[in-house]
């Protein structure tokens, strides 16, 4: 999931997922979804599928929206499914409409799909998002990831100098994943504490810069702005940097989160989405809208509170979990 | 993203005005306009089946009123509907008789519990005149502590914190201890954000509920959440029967369908609303703005308010007369740009306008404050007679204004012929006619809206 380029061979680190981890987050996240009395999976068993009429559609279409996939793309999915199904190309037996589904749900959240890319030295990943969709947690998962399992050396920046404590909060993480934090004095200018993190690791040859920002509602436009300028900033120093950014999108979130991620790629060209909070009994379906309408895939999930559970993507395991039983 | 439902219900029920009475297929029509804005706004699906059923059977038969067009019909009992399923019984805050008043807050990771509390606690203490503490019950996230020791001291309350080694339960009950014994009149206990099928820390949230016996126990919910909203406000009210909702992050976009599905599953009302990043961005919920707002009817009261805090009367009346007359100069043109600009960031109060919510050309169009900022540049480096009298304005004046004002000719050009353009919208606002949305969206500048989705279901 994550590119390290030639990196990754040389930290012996392997490119790819393990087997292993990755059956863990289908399980995880077919147990967390499962937790949900009013599970999807409820609305669509297989038993569903058994009978193929108006009703199929309609409570596929149901299930869809209570998973907050969204009314645009929730029709262009049933939509293509029954033309499907109607025209011959997909058997009306429930099992291959179901399998079809699936694919057709894969397909969506595949939408933009590439890897995180770390290749560049150092690579500078930015962090964004609406305050309180888990920004500085993911943040300090990913560091822990990069340092304690693939031995990479990383600087953290705390650019977020507006909400009271933020920069502590980073710095526990910090300490945890045996990273550097660099932050700024309070209410300090974003910018230039990411401009310092960066001198930082240039001077000490580290591999990944992760700038931290405050969490902000993508309507306040000075905010908005600010963010502009502190990847103006970063791009000063690096001129292809941030290498990677990031939007953190909170799975409880419904419709507005098609304009969260539309706005602040306008702002600062958004990569990926990493959907949180995915261990509650939230689908994430706005994340299918999001692919589907704005083509920024997921890119990490956030399926718990401690350190192994920030997860790669897998658009087909998410599908399958959205209708396991 | 969301069209406004009365246009929408205007278009569906555009042939029905002649014959004065909604027939079923009509009242169909307008009931799956109505749902599509709903689930758009976030409103539960379950609640918006509940809540179209009810709001047809009393569409269907009813008369439509001479006055009023079949659309503008529909939207009324929807509105009215809306209001009284956020409304209802409602209660305040209950305060203790004597002795200190214990607040329990509870809500999700992320849904603004600290920053909800350090408001809440500035609302009480300018509002209701109380001494307020707060008691950091979140040992879990790393500095939550911290950062409600520093909101609490920005909004004049006290902390009581005992860092994080301690268990929540017990730092509550020693919180309570001590602000009876300090004589405090309210507590605040502010508790870790908590999912609602994680039963050990819902456990705990129960147990400190038993042993501070809170007053009031408020659910504090995003306003941008989504459909789970009605399984985690359930969820919650079985562990610590929770008494109201406070409603964050109402100052976005977020249509804040969550608000009534979480009211219309629980039955407990929204007491409070956070709307911005400062600590008084924190009011007392008004249902039936909420309703306007579910349904893009545009919050006109919160607007007045803003504008009647801003705007001086006296000016508010010489425009007036101005424009009656005719006689809006350039100058009048600053005064309320800077006036309107005092009121916020332009998009939002765009958004409080009714149908301007759902005009895509302006929701988009993103009013860029810098070119606002340009605008004031060029008037100001203008004479007052250039003010009073744009026609005044030759090519060499053109190019002095411009050199002025660090902008282009082309710059000033524009300035004047939209400021032209404007005189003659506001000619037609005061004989009476509104303008249309064209007109309005070519002053703002806009894009042409995306095809809308199509749904199956009623």
């Amino acid at each position: 999931m994550i590119n390290l380029g030639s990196r990754a061979s040389a930290n012996g680190s392997p490119e790819t997922e393990p087997e292993p981890q990755r059956r863990g987050v289908f399980k995880r996240l077919r147990e967390s979804l499962s937790k949900s009395r009013q599970a999807l999976t409820e609305e669509i068993s297989a038993s569903l599928f058994d009978r193929i009429d108006d009703e199929t559609w309609e409570r596929l279409e149901e299930a869809l929206i209570l998973a907050d996939a969204g009314a645009p793309t929730t029709a262009t999915v049933v939509e293509r499914l029954e033309h499907e199904v109607d025209s011959g190309a997909v058997p009306a037996d429930g099992v291959a409409v179901r399998d079809r589904l699936i694919e057709i749900l894969a397909e969506v959240a595949s939408k933009g799909r590439a890897p995180i890319d770390l290749s560049a030295q150092p690579a500078v990943l930015m962090m964004v998002g609406v305050n309180g969709t888990g920004k500085t947690t993911t943040i300090g998962k990913i560091a822990w990831h990069l340092s304690k399992e693939m031995g990479l050396s990383v600087v953290m920046a705390a650019g977020d100098t507006y909400r009271a404590a933020a920069a502590e909060q980073l710095e526990e993480w910090a300490r945890r994943a045996g990273a550097e934090l660099v932050r700024g004095e309070a209410d300090a200018d974003p910018g230039s504490v990411a401009y310092d993190a960066i001198t930082a690791a240039r001077a000490r040859g580290a591999d990944v810069v992760i700038v931290d920002t405050a969490g902000r509602l993508h309507t306040q436009e000075n905010l908005m702005e600010e963010l502009s300028k502190v990847r103006r900033v970063i791009a000063k120093q690096i001129p292809e940097a941030p290498h990677e950014t990031l939007i953190s999108i909170d799975a409880t979130t419904g419709q507005n989160g098609l304009r969260q991620a539309k706005v602040f790629s306008e702002a600062v060209d958004v990569d990926g989405v990493v959907l949180t909070k995915l261990d509650g009994t939230a689908k994430g379906g706005i994340a299918l809208a999001i692919a589907e309408e704005l083509g920024i895939p997921v890119k990490l999930i956030g399926v718990g509170e401690t350190l192994e559970d920030l997860r790669p993507f897998d658009p087909s395991d998410y599908a399958q979990a959205l209708l396991a039983e | 993203m969301f069209d406004q439902l009365s246009e929408r219900l205007q278009g569906t029920l555009s042939e029905v005005r002649s014959r004065g009475k909604l027939s079923e297929s009509d009242v169909d029509a307008a009931m799956r306009a109505i749902r599509l804005a709903l689930l758009e706004a976030d409103v539960n699906f379950k609640v918006v089946k509940a809540f179209t059923k009810k709001v047809k059977e009393r569409c269907l038969g009813s008369e439509v009123l001479e006055s009023l067009d079949p659309g503008q019909h529909v939207v009324k009992i929807v509105n009215e509907e809306l209001t009284e399923l956020m409304g209802g019984t409602g209660r305040e805050l209950a305060f203790a008789s004597g002795g200190t008043t214990v607040i329990l807050m509870a809500g999700l990771q992320g849904s603004g519990k600290t920053t909800a509390c350090a408001k809440l606690a500035q609302h009480l203490r300018e509002n209701e005149k109380k001494d307020v503490a707060l008691a950091a019950c979140d040992v879990y996230r790393p500095a939550a502590v911290e950062q409600l020791v520093t909101v609490g001291k920005r909004a004049g309350a006290t902390v009581y914190e005992k860092g994080t080694d301690a268990d929540p339960v017990e730092i509550a009950a020693w919180a309570l201890d001590r602000a009876r014994e300090e004589r405090r009149d309210v507590l605040i206990v502010d508790t870790a954000g908590r999912l609602h099928i994680d039963s050990e820390l819902m456990d705990e949230l129960a147990k400190i509920k038993k042993r501070t016996k809170p007053h009031d126990v408020l659910l504090v919910v995003d306003a941008m959440t989504g459909q789970d909203a009605v399984g985690v406000a359930e969820s919650f009210a079985e562990t610590a029967e929770f008494d109201g909702v406070v409603m964050t992050k109402l100052d976005g976009d977020a249509r804040g369908g969550a608000a009534l599905s979480v009211k219309a599953v629980t039955g407990k009302p929204i007491l409070f609303a956070s709307t911005g990043e400062k600590l008084d961005a924190f009011e007392r919920f008004h249902p039936d703005r909420m309703s306007s707002r579910i349904l893009g009817m545009g919050d006109v009261l919160s607007l007045i308010e803003k504008a009647e805090q801003q705007v001086d009367e006296q000016q508010a009346e010489d425009l007036q007369r101005k424009l009656e007359k005719d006689q809006f100069t350039l100058e009048d043109f600053l005064q309320q740009m800077r006036q309107v600009r005092k009121m916020g960031p332009l998009s939002s109060i765009i958004g409080m306008l009714p149908g301007m919510g759902a005009m895509k050309q302006l929701k988009n169009a993103n009013v860029d404050e810098r070119e606002m900022d340009r605008v004031e540049a060029i008037i100001l480096s203008m004479t007052p007679e250039e003010r009073a009298n744009p026609a005044l304005i030759n090519g060499s004046r053109r190019k002095r204004i411009a050199n002025g004002s660090g902008t282009r000719v082309q710059n000033v050009k524009q300035l004047i012929k939209q400021f032209d353009q404007m005189r003659k919208m506001m000619r037609s606002m005061t004989s009476g006619k509104m303008p249309n949305e064209q007109q309005l969206a070519h002053m703002m500048g806009g894009s042409p809206r995306p095809p809308r989705p199509k749904m199956r279901r009623k």
